[in-house]
């Protein structure tokens, strides 16, 4: 039946060759390069689909963030008294959201990769780790609601004659969101490859979230926790804390500033996702057979 | 010199474990014994070898067919070729791209329209975006979804989405092509249109296919070999009639009698409106069996739960030689009511004595509504032997040639 071809069998220069899986340092980059279309394809999924859902689909976006900053300005500065400067407190909430909002819609969404996709995973191949990727991709768009909403509250106490002022130091915003992408990407990629293992994770991560939140200077001045040397150390161990801290230093210039700080956290968040994609490496590869 | 070109696919000594339910840490711990589910001594408990030291070689072009009983092995070994979960043992070396279609529509986003949808599905099958662009057009044809391809795919009639969904899986151009009896869908016009383009791509593009069905007469048309998988091992690798005869011969012992039924709780063929109940293959003293004098004739009777009211089905079934050529096929169209009503039904035809030849045959059954969809997907139940006296061939000592053998009057005169 075949003819046989020489050029045509080794032509492609295509061999693909599976095995069980041996050891951790397998990531398959060039078959990542290959198929980017399809991380194109489901950031662009993402968005038509949270678009098409409903008509106030996108409002959700604006109203969450909102509701929990104004709940959150009562709850800690009203009635708890936390003072926050001379910043007015909604603002002051809404900027560190910026940054802690997109890391916490990361996390969920991507440590349940494989439950959310246990269905497509057992039906068809591609590189997994294009999933996760691409939610934290596409999750930027929500986060470019909650910047117009940000800035039009700023416009708005600014014209009040509140005292801030953002200079040339808020484009350090935007490496900052560097280092948040790949943290919550690796953050939520452990805990995808946990989940995979252990069904129990599943549980664990609002809680962790709800924990990291409290313990990082969201609703609070990050100077609550330097200043007293019982938890002073919180500041250099979570690498939130410094990001969430300078995202008002640099929009709202009140605030700590300190770049050894984001240096180790941007060294911790590195670290974070390197470990990371090597565990759902791993986990991927024999995952659905537990699905 | 020419040196034989390497395999297209080369398996060595695959083997898969599975954990007996949730493989939580716990489980694996106390597990008390393992099931009798191909478990074998040695093993440890609360395990099962799902294949255990497969190997075999395809070449470049070659069509295979992959038989075997539910629970052989046949979609496990699919998903390791696929790369969807990997082999416990053993190395598989896959000498091209390759693109599994295990399921007609996976990735298909509800909220999306056609147009998305087939940009979407097409990537995660692994085709580039210019790739796609390039054969849009073609898939839109061969869909048939022109006026509905900004429409979000919910919209559509389950026709629609098939079609829709099968013809982006259809303009894949893989070196190597994986499907799982996807085909057992939509209507039996589009059924036929898949069967021809899934031709063309193997014997005029010269790729790989690697093709599970329980259609031994689509096995038979398309592939040039097949193997036969049994509790998880290579039970043969041969030429698809060769495999076909096996398969069937293999297939008597859980169905020895002529008869074949299901329990009442959703595991018969079918779907959320009708499931088989019972096949059965009677003498004319209505007694269960698999082999038939040649005179006399044969009973089937179809026995199927209704569970939802459908209009328009019928229940057909198909006689086919031992090596697939079908011999006739029958339905009860013209007897069945406008309206079926949630219940327990039977349907029975009688074939002829003298009718069929001296030789095995197996029975293929379905229910659809015409032209419209499958109720019950057409699939292989039982086999039969029909022997002895009664029948033209049975006059002869040698096979008698043709799929049947009816009583043909002769005469002979001398004219001049």
């Amino acid at each position: 039946m075949a003819q046989p071809n020489h050029s045509a069998g080794t032509a492609t220069g295509y061999e693909i060759i599976i095995e069980p899986n041996k050891g951790w340092l397998r990531v398959n980059w060039r078959e990542l390069w290959e198929y980017r279309d399809l991380l194109f394809l489901l950031v662009r999924r993402d968005f038509l689909a949270k678009y098409k859902q409903t008509l106030l689909g996108p409002i959700w976006f604006i109203l969450q963030p909102l509701l929990s900053a104004v709940v959150m300005s009562i709850a800690f500065h009203k009635v708890a008294g936390i003072s926050t400067g001379k910043i007015p407190p909604l603002l002051f909430n809404l900027c560190a959201l910026l940054p802690w909002a997109y890391f916490s819609q990361n996390v969920t969404t991507g440590a349940a990769t494989f439950t959310a996709n246990a269905h497509l995973f057992g039906k068809v191949y591609f590189p997994r780790l294009l999933v996760p990727v691409s939610s934290v991709l596409s999750n930027l768009f929500a986060f470019g609601l909650q910047v117009a909403v940000f800035v039009f509250f700023y416009v708005w106490f600014a014209a009040q004659g509140a005292p801030i002022h953002a200079g040339w130091a808020a484009l350090l915003a935007l490496p900052l969101m560097v280092v948040v992408s790949a943290l919550s990407l690796g953050v939520s990629l452990l805990l995808a490859a946990s989940t995979a293992r252990f069904r129990d994770f599943s549980h664990l991560t609002p809680v962790l979230l709800q924990l990291w939140m409290f313990a990082s200077p969201v609703f609070y001045p990050m100077e609550l926790f330097t200043r007293n040397p019982t938890w002073s150390w919180l500041a250099w161990a979570n690498p939130m804390a410094p990001i969430v801290e300078h995202y008002r230093t640099v929009l709202l210039g009140d605030g700590v500033w300190n770049p050894a700080m984001l240096g180790v956290s941007a060294g911790v968040s590195l670290i974070t996702l390197v470990l990371g994609v090597l565990a759902f490496n791993r986990a991927e590869r024999t995952v659905v057979d537990s699905l | 010199m020419t040196v034989a070109p390497p395999p297209m696919v080369e398996a060595q000594g695959i083997s898969k474990r599975y954990y007996l339910g949730d493989p939580s840490f716990f489980q694996r711990a106390t597990s008390p014994n393992a099931s009798s589910l191909g478990a074998r001594a040695g093993d440890e408990p609360g395990t099962f070898w799902c294949l255990r030291d497969v190997s075999f070689s395809v070449k470049r072009g070659d069509v295979v067919g992959l038989l075997g009983r539910n629970g052989a092995g046949k979609s496990t070994l699919l998903k390791i070729l696929s790369r969807i979960t990997e082999p416990t043992r053993g190395r598989i070396t896959l000498r091209g791209r390759v693109a599994s279609l295990l399921e007609v529509g996976t990735g298909f986003h509800p909220d999306l329209t056609g147009r998305e949808n087939i940009y979407l599905n097409g990537a995660i099958l692994g085709m580039r975006r210019a790739e796609i662009a390039a054969k849009f057009d073609e898939i839109v044809q061969f869909a048939e979804v022109g006026a509905f391809l900004d429409t979000p795919v919910k919209r559509y009639s389950s026709g629609m989405f098939v079609r829709l969904a099968f013809a982006v899986a259809a303009h894949l151009e893989p070196e190597i092509l994986l499907i799982d009896e996807v085909l057992a869908v939509g209507d039996a016009a589009f059924q036929k249109k898949c069967l021809g383009k899934m031709d063309e791509v193997a014997h005029q593009h010269g790729r790989t296919v690697f093709f599970v069905s329980h259609n031994l007469g689509a096995v038979r048309a398309l592939c040039n070999t097949a193997i036969l998988l049994e509790h998880g091992t290579v039970a043969m690798q041969g030429t698809p009639n060769e495999v076909i005869a096996k398969y069937l011969s293999s297939a008597v012992p859980d169905e020895a009698g002529g008869y074949v039924s299901w329990p009442d709780d959703g595991t018969g063929p079918g779907g959320e409106e009708v499931r088989f109940a019972s096949i059965t293959i009677m003498d004319e003293k209505g007694e269960r069996s698999a082999f038939f004098e040649a005179g006399q004739p044969i009973t089937v009777e179809l026995r199927y739960r209704v569970q939802k009211r459908i209009r328009g089905a019928r229940f057909e079934v198909f006689v086919n030689t031992s090596e697939g050529e079908l011999a006739f096929s029958a339905t009860d169209h013209l007897k069945q009511s406008e309206l079926l009503e949630p219940g327990l039904y039977r349907s029975v035809y009688t074939i002829p004595g003298g009718l069929l030849n001296r030789r095995g045959y197996y029975l293929t059954a379905c229910g659809d509504v015409p032209g419209e969809r499958y109720l019950i997907p057409l699939r292989e139940y039982l086999s039969f032997t029909v022997g002895g006296a009664g029948n033209q061939s049975s006059l002869f000592p040698e096979p008698w040639p043709g799929v049947v053998c009816p009583r043909i009057d002769c005469r002979v005169e001398r004219i001049s």
